[in-house]
């Protein structure tokens, strides 16, 4: 398992977050790829960690895991408060500021 | 060890497709749970079991519930619809990642990676409490602004969701006077269960074959009108 081709999983797993955050439109799928990039993210974080012998990339990535969690936990509420007011989770929906 | 990398490698990829492209949202969350369980596997053989269980445990369980929590109160058959609303904008989202990907693996490509120096000997009085060492000591002011973002965070939440009670709350007395005072003092109607949908969001119909309205909850009626109405058409044909 040579590092350079966990590098590239994580490359593959981020870009596909970002495509699914380009293309879907419902407001918790676009949230749920931005946890797979955090993810991807995370692995590269553990292998460079690996591949130096010392502990901070690791670290790095528990940080990254404790923001996502607060992260999440506001995202949600607001796509809920949302939700309540227009009665969709499209973002396509949510158009009052666009004009 | 190459083995089992491949075989998640193959699975994490396949599951992260499946996931910007179904159209349901709880296979999408589904097929997240299978990436970031493989990824808690990859982080268990690269010497960061620590990590692999606080992945297991903190974003398999807690965060994708909370995922599943928000669409089942949202709705579960709330699907994306298809129609592409800015023209050519997948294409442009298919080049634009084909790009990234292709800037990525040149960077990389043209940087030294270096051999694997390995974590034997830093995880050497054991991997937990290397992590404690460093997160106490070298990061203990990063630890302790997580801190102050978890309880923003909690309190934004709080904000967030809180909904203010615009109209007092009718007691129980004015609720029966509403109701035996108002255009229907009997209970309301069932919903139509027939032997085709055995569903509570099927309205009864009526004498003249219209369906009655005031069958179907209207927490119902208002969450899924589309479907309704498919049925209905379906149902005439």
């Amino acid at each position: 398992m040579t590092p350079i081709n966990l590098i590239v999983l994580s490359f593959v797993l981020f870009t596909i977050g970002a495509v699914g955050v380009l293309v879907r439109r419902n407001a918790i799928v676009m949230f749920m790829c931005v946890e797979l990039m955090l993810n991807a993210a995370n692995l590269a974080f553990v292998t460079f960690a690996r591949m130096h012998g010392n502990l901070d990339g690791q670290i790095a990535a528990f940080f990254v895991m404790v923001v996502a969690a607060a992260e999440v936990v506001v995202g949600l509420a607001i796509i809920v408060s949302i939700f309540r007011t227009r009665r969709t989770a499209s973002v396509d929906d949510a158009n009052l500021l666009k004009y | 060890m190459s083995v089992l990398f491949w075989l998640l490698a193959v699975a994490s990829v396949a599951a992260a497709l499946g996931m910007i492209f179904s159209r349901r949202a709880v296979y999408s969350a589904l097929m997240l749970a299978v990436v970031m369980l493989s990824l808690a596997v990859l982080y268990a053989v690269q010497d960061a079991p620590f990590l692999a269980f606080v992945q297991v445990i903190v974003y398999t369980g807690a965060v994708l519930m909370l995922f599943l929590f928000v669409l089942m109160l949202v709705g579960v058959d709330s699907s994306d619809s298809l129609v592409e609303t800015l023209r050519g904008q997948r294409f442009a989202a298919t080049v634009a990642a084909l790009g990234f990907v292709l800037l990525l693996a040149v960077g990389v490509g043209n940087a030294a990676l270096g051999d694997v120096a390995g974590l034997a000997g830093a995880n050497a009085g054991g991997n937990l409490q290397a992590v404690a060492g460093l997160i106490f000591t070298r990061y203990v002011f990063a630890f302790e602004v997580t801190s102050a973002l978890l309880i923003t965070a909690a309190l934004a939440a709080m904000v967030l969701a809180h909904r203010e009670r615009r109209h007092p709350k009718l007691s129980q007395k004015e609720l029966a006077k509403q109701r035996f005072l108002g255009p229907h003092p009997t209970p309301l109607p069932p919903p139509g269960v027939y032997a085709r949908h055995n569903a509570v969001d099927m309205p009864a119909r009526l004498p003249d074959g219209s369906p009655a309205e005031l069958s179907v909850s209207p927490v119902i009626s208002r969450r899924e009108p589309e479907r309704r109405e498919e049925i209905e058409e379906g149902e005439k044909q």
